[in-house]
């Protein structure tokens, strides 16, 4: 077990101009911790775990485990097991060889592998497939024996690199839920990189948002979803996405078709000087009010039933262009397609404010 | 309302013919072309293993027969020694042979891992060469590769035929290892460097066991290349009776004015019994499909 920090390590892959694929990150994790990387494709979020893992070159800045630099020690000295994508299994070993490899090669004695080998399967439920080659095993075995080779290792730094994209949307929710048990039980510090901001959200004790190789904000799931740093983090994390949408702002507050949202007073003190501002509102801050009341007109072009809830698509007039809003009502009543509905902002302190140009958050 | 059974029976569905089904003509055209196919390839061997129990006075006949005057004469002088050393032609074949195999596939199996997995400057040039030295004739060669072994003073010898063999074996399987390679997941790498192997350790327990089809393809190649080969061998070995190879032996039994046709027969099945062995050995590697189930599948 040990803590694991990246001191403004930077991998810059050659080229015209030369690309900056992780960009002086710096990120401290804890001993124990289970830190989610995420971020969308080509984000670096998985180059950042590959250098953990001692696969690709760390060009600047330095890389610790445990206290010690392991910028340039070679993956095998760096006590650490991966679980890859495809999960990586060797074809020609059966599922106990494959689990006992590393122990193996590091000369543990026979009996003590098997023993290891036999603790792992039981809490993996493969003691019925040790003797089966993975070409015989289905996706979620496979992906099984890939956590359990990692397992086996005792490692003090579990790196995972999607290990649930290519299970079907049923198994990859209950395997979520056992990889953050076992972690939990295990409690070994855990690096895992995903795409998937819902499992990013459900699994990590920390979620560290990457957007074009630059750390955009890590923090806590709730800290991301009630105060995200910036209009990418608010746009990426939460869903359905965040609305974000441009607004004229005065000293009263946001001016949407023709209603004005109140902001408080350190948010527009914030905002001061500005005359437009990203107003974010998330769909389960909105709400449909009878016709009455005050609120935005919108149009319902598209309702999506989830059950629960149900998901209302719709245009709303901002100055002269018409934006899209997503609104979370009711599942049992929801607006039908083409009608006009009144929208208001339920809960005033759920807006975010973020700077239109740079995108940072606005906020005393 | 009332059914009878008759009405709720489905009409009878004409007869049609399946994909895998065919009309009884094609049927018999495709099993003929493939008959006369078969004997076209297997009758010239046929009737070489007929000819070597014949003497040579009866091989060449008007009328031929299956059996005439057929014995195992033929065999037993040649394994005897009576028509040259045939046993010694016998080992130094096998022992080039199997020297260039092991050679040609160590060489080229490093190679074309490092050329499937490693970036480094020359790469796009070292296989570009590869793929241009196989365009030149054999002939041009011996004159140039004579000189170089002259000038290594292996000329003559074994080892010397052996690196004259590797010449050409090398680069082809070289570029079909590579192409194998290419197939094996670099994942498999990656897991075996974070589980503790040096890359020359997942090159030889990981990449080596993956690629045994393409390795046996290989061995195969390199084994027939020195095998069966006249030109070089007639150049480089020395005159000597003793150092000659199979195929560069197997010119005693023709000789200007007459050919011993029974014991050139002979010779020829037992030169080729080998090649069938090796054939038989990695037969059970040429089947593709032992990565799968390595990643999603």
């Amino acid at each position: 077990m040990a803590e694991v920090s990246y001191v403004k390590a930077s991998r810059v892959f050659s080229g015209n101009p030369p690309v900056r694929a992780v960009d002086e990150l710096s990120l401290d994790v804890a001993d124990g911790e289970f830190l989610v990387l995420v971020g969308p494709s080509g984000s670096g979020k998985s180059t950042a775990l590959r250098m953990l893992a001692g696969l690709e070159d760390v060009d600047e800045g330095a890389i610790q485990i445990g206290g010690k630099d392991v910028t340039n020690v070679p993956p095998k000295g760096r006590d650490i097991a991966m679980v890859f994508q495809s999960y990586a299994l060797y074809p020609h070993m059966t599922v106990a060889e494959n689990m006992g490899f590393a122990l193996k090669l590091r000369g543990v004695a026979k009996t003590e592998i098997k023993a290891k080998v036999e603790e792992a399967a039981k809490m993996l439920d493969l003691t019925k497939y040790l003797e089966r080659k993975p070409k015989a095993l289905s996706g979620g075995q496979r992906q099984r024996v890939a956590m359990g080779r990692a397992i086996v290792r005792e490692p003090s730094v579990f790196l995972m690199d999607e290990p649930l994209s290519n299970l079907d949307a049923k198994l990859r929710v209950e395997t979520r839920a056992n990889i953050a048990a076992l972690q939990q039980r295990l409690g070994t510090t855990t690096i895992y990189v995903t795409h998937d901001q819902v499992e990013a959200m459900t699994m990590g004790h920390r979620v560290a948002v990457l957007k074009d190789g630059l750390l955009q904000q890590c923090d806590t799931p709730r800290a991301l979803y009630d105060r995200p740093a910036n209009a990418f983090v608010a746009g990426f994390i939460g869903s359905p996405a965040m609305n974000l949408k441009t607004v004229p702002i005065t000293s009263e507050g946001a001016k949407l078709d023709g209603v004005t949202v109140p902001l408080s007073r350190s948010a527009l003190d914030a905002a001061g000087g500005l005359d437009e501002v990203t107003f974010g509102i998330r769909p389960e801050a909105l709400g449909i009010v009878p016709s009455g009341e005050e609120g935005m007109e919108m149009t319902v072009e598209l309702v999506e039933e989830l059950g629960a809830d149900a998901l209302v698509h719709g245009a709303v007039k901002i100055g002269d262009s018409s934006q899209r809003f997503v609104v979370r009502v009711d599942g049992r009543t929801p607006p039908t397609l083409g009608q006009h509905v009144k929208v208001a902002v339920r809960d005033h302190t759920e807006i975010h404010l973020f700077h239109p140009e740079t995108g940072e958050r606005l906020e005393a | 309302m009332t059914l009878d059974a008759s009405s709720l029976q489905m009409v009878k569905p004409e007869r049609r013919l399946k994909r895998s089904d065919r009309s009884p003509l094609a049927s018999i055209g495709l099993h003929a072309a493939l008959v006369v196919a078969s004997l076209v390839a297997v009758f010239p061997v046929f009737w070489v293993l007929v000819t070597s129990f014949k003497p040579d006075a009866r091989a060449v006949e008007t009328s031929p027969q299956l059996f005439n005057e057929s014995s195992l004469d033929n065999y037993t002088r040649i394994l005897g020694g009576e028509k040259g050393a045939f046993l010694t032609w016998f080992g130094n074949s096998v022992l080039i042979a199997l020297l260039t195999t092991v050679i040609a596939v160590f060489l080229s199996a490093t190679t074309g891992y490092a050329a499937s997995r490693f970036r480094f400057p020359g790469k796009r040039s070292l296989l570009m060469s590869f793929l241009v030295v196989q365009m030149f004739p054999f002939a041009v060669l011996i004159v140039p590769l004579y000189n170089i072994l002259i000038a290594l003073g292996l000329q003559g010898s074994s080892i010397g035929l052996v690196l004259v063999y590797c010449t050409t074996a090398v680069p082809f399987c070289t570029y079909m290892l590579k192409g194998y390679f290419d197939t094996i997941p670099t994942d498999i790498d990656e897991a075996g460097r974070v589980d503790g192997l040096s890359p020359f350790g997942v090159f030889w327990r990981l990449v080596m066991p993956l690629a045994k089809p393409g390795l046996a393809v290989t061995s195969f190649y390199a084994f027939l290349t020195a095998w069966g080969e006249v030109a070089f061998a007639s150049a480089f070995l020395s005159a000597a009776d003793e150092s000659k190879t199979l195929a560069v032996g197997l010119q005693v039994f023709v000789q200007q004015n007459r050919t011993e046709w029974g014991h050139l027969a002979a010779a020829s099945i037992l030169v080729a019994i080998p090649a069938v062995i090796v054939f038989y050995l990695v037969q059970r590697f040429l089947v593709t499909g032992l990565s799968s189930g390595a990643v999603k599948g």
